[in-house]
């Protein structure tokens, strides 16, 4: 401690830092450890933690990221509140003053716009590094389900918020995303008219997205990131990187929390917020004319995540494409470490040099089949014509499933087989393959569908809508 | 847990009775919750706009063989060769879009999928799965009164949806 003059009376401003921090920022490791556990915001971490765990080339800080957009989010998405009417069409002017009359107003809300943006590709990108290092496996599963269930909340706050401009982008997205949710079996259609507050996007739609956008997601959203982040110190803290062909645990070496990992973070933040701001200045967030319910652009989108779904939308009946296959692939999400359990590569990228080569292998096949059978699909496969008897959810739903599930189920075996893949590593296999298939879809989905979400390549695409 | 030491005819003690009645209660007033929030967020329909009874115009008014958009009711008037009326929703069947009519092709043709359905509002060409929705229709003193309000989903067309003045 530094020798203070003694003061006989401490002005009110002395007492309130007294109070918040007693003895001024501590200049020793115990001082450092102590301020983490007595400070309600730092003690999310621990008062030391793990050198390893600190290598920046194995989080890549995506779970921070994920956190600090969040926060960017929820106080750009504050202010915001004061500039805008959840009535149509008064919600479109709003954004237009917001654009053109108000102080930094265009800046907040493309902030809020991209923060927005990059929140779903961070969120995707944090469960797969966590799916890839094994990092989900005993005694993290809790967390991993709840880390699935934020990113769905995510979507839906994204979602939800897209409608809220009340532009055409926004009416034609929504209309197009929301009608998938007519497709669920016995109750779609009572369910689409609570959620749309009637039969189509309307007024009351708007209004139901808004709450829904403001309280219950967000406060959702904090209320599961808290314990998630909790979670995270009582399974152990994160999971301890190695290589593959490290077969014992390296040895434990602590640090202080302050400042080995608090100055990582910060410098993180910061250089992230402005990255953003700047990206922020420089490109707005779109806006096109004024929602028209009587008119439908052509082509009209889904919001860019939801293309991939809306791709699978042109190759099956809607039950299959909107409700069957994606469920599927979320149940498989949530059970991912109830069927992959091996501690032994817990912390290794793709498990192990195998499964590295396998990982790759899976990428490319992905890459290569997913185009052609949507090519194939387009303009060969036409089984409604060939199979005119048949009801559609057969010949246009459970056909193409088999078609498109014997291949993967055949190059399982065969990986199974042919590389003496484990468990874990078919896991990581078919993962991999679906997911690059999906990112694909949605690739598709964005760049090459134009008017009539007929085919064309990019440079080729007509402009006019 | 049943005593053991005094035998009794029904061995539910009224320990294990008042539990099991607490969580039955608890589960009654948890249903009710979910029920008033379910009804308190019904849809809410105003008068004199779309899904109220709309007067699309004088029978005369629509020539034989002519599809007419009425676009604050959300739905086209065809009249078919014969004189009859349909009042086809506007909304494709497929994911919602709004479908126009395409005068030269003589269909509905959707933008966003290449849905089409021809002017009694069969589909053509999927991915649709289903023909276009019509809305109840009435004619009194030659007036076409169409029911917003009552969307009618059908899986073909049948002379019995169409509307005779």
């Amino acid at each position: 401690m530094e020798e203070q003059t003694p003061q006989p009376e401490p002005s009110i401003f002395e007492r309130m830092r007294n109070r918040l921090s007693p003895e001024g920022l501590p200049t020793d490791d115990r001082g450092r450890m102590r301020m983490v556990v007595d400070s309600l915001i730092l003690h999310i971490h621990p008062s030391k933690v793990e050198v390893s765990t600190l290598k920046w080339t194995y989080t890549w800080g995506l779970g921070g990221l994920a956190g600090l957009l969040m926060a960017i989010l929820g106080i750009t998405g504050i202010i915001l509140l004061n500039n805008y009417t959840p009535a149509a069409p008064q919600a479109y002017f709003d954004i237009l003053e917001l654009n053109s009359n108000v102080w930094f107003g265009e800046l907040i809300r493309n902030l809020h716009h991209w923060s927005a943006n990059l929140l779903i590709v961070v969120a995707v990108l944090h469960l797969i590094r966590v799916f890839v290092t094994g990092a989900y496996r005993p005694p993290r599963e809790l967390n991993w389900l709840i880390g699935v269930a934020m990113l769905l909340l995510v979507v839906g706050a994204n979602f939800t918020g897209y409608l809220l401009p009340w532009d055409q982008l926004a009416f034609w997205a929504i209309t197009v995303g929301t009608s998938i949710i007519s497709y669920v079996p016995l109750v779609g259609g009572w369910l689409s008219n609570l959620i749309l507050g009637g039969p189509e996007v309307g007024a009351n739609t708007l209004l139901n997205f808004y709450s829904m956008h403001i309280s219950f997601i967000p406060l959702a959203i904090f209320g599961l990131m808290s314990y998630h982040f909790w979670r995270v110190r009582k399974d152990g803290g994160l999971t301890r990187p190695k290589s593959a062909s490290q077969t014992e645990d390296a040895k434990v070496e602590r640090v202080t929390t302050i400042p080995h990992l608090v100055h990582k973070e910060m410098i993180f933040a910061l250089a992230w917020t402005a990255a953003l701001l700047l990206f922020s200045m420089f490109v707005p967030a779109p806006l096109e004319g004024i929602a028209n319910p009587a008119l439908s652009p052509n082509p009209a989108k889904a919001p860019w995540y939801f293309l991939g779904l809306q791709e699978l939308l042109l190759h099956f009946h809607p039950l299959v494409g909107a409700i069957v296959i994606p469920s599927l692939v979320i149940i498989g999400i949530f059970l991912l470490p109830f069927f992959d359990l091996s501690l032994e590569s817990v912390g290794v990228y793709f498990r192990s040099a195998r499964g590295r080569s396998l990982t790759l292998l899976s990428a490319g096949l992905a890459l290569i089949a997913t185009p052609i059978w949507v090519l194939l699909d387009e303009f060969v496969l036409n089984w409604t014509e060939w199979l005119p008897t048949w009801n559609s959810l057969l010949s246009n739903g459970l056909i193409p499933l088999v078609v498109i599930l014997l291949p993967l189920i055949l190059l399982d075996e065969w990986v199974a087989k042919r590389f003496k893949a484990d468990t874990e590593e078919r896991v990581l296999f078919i993962a991999t393959y679906i997911f690059t298939a999906f990112i694909v879809l949605t690739l598709i989905g964005i760049y090459f569908r134009g008017p009539g979400m007929n085919l064309y390549l990019p440079w080729n695409m007509p402009t006019s809508h | 847990m049943s005593n053991t030491t005094t035998p009794q005819p029904q061995n539910v003690s009224r320990r294990d009775f008042l539990k099991v009645a607490w969580a039955i209660l608890g589960g009654v007033a948890a249903l009710e919750t979910a029920g008033v929030f379910l009804a308190y967020l019904q849809p809410r329909l105003a008068e004199g706009e779309f899904g109220s009874v709309i007067t699309a115009g004088l029978v005369d008014d629509f020539p034989l063989n002519s599809v007419t958009h009425v676009p604050n009711g959300r739905f086209y008037i065809v009249r078919i060769n014969d004189g009859g009326f349909l009042a086809v929703y506007h909304r494709c069947t497929h994911l919602g879009c709004t479908v126009p009519w395409d005068s030269t092709a003589q269909k509905f043709i959707c933008p966003c999928h290449n849905s089409q359905f021809d002017q009694e509002g069969v589909v053509e060409n999927p991915p649709a799965p289903r023909p276009l929705d019509l809305f109840a229709m009435t004619i009194e003193n030659g007036e076409v009164r169409v029911d917003t309000g009552n969307i009618i989903q059908r899986q073909t067309y049948e002379t019995t949806q169409v509307v005779y003045p």
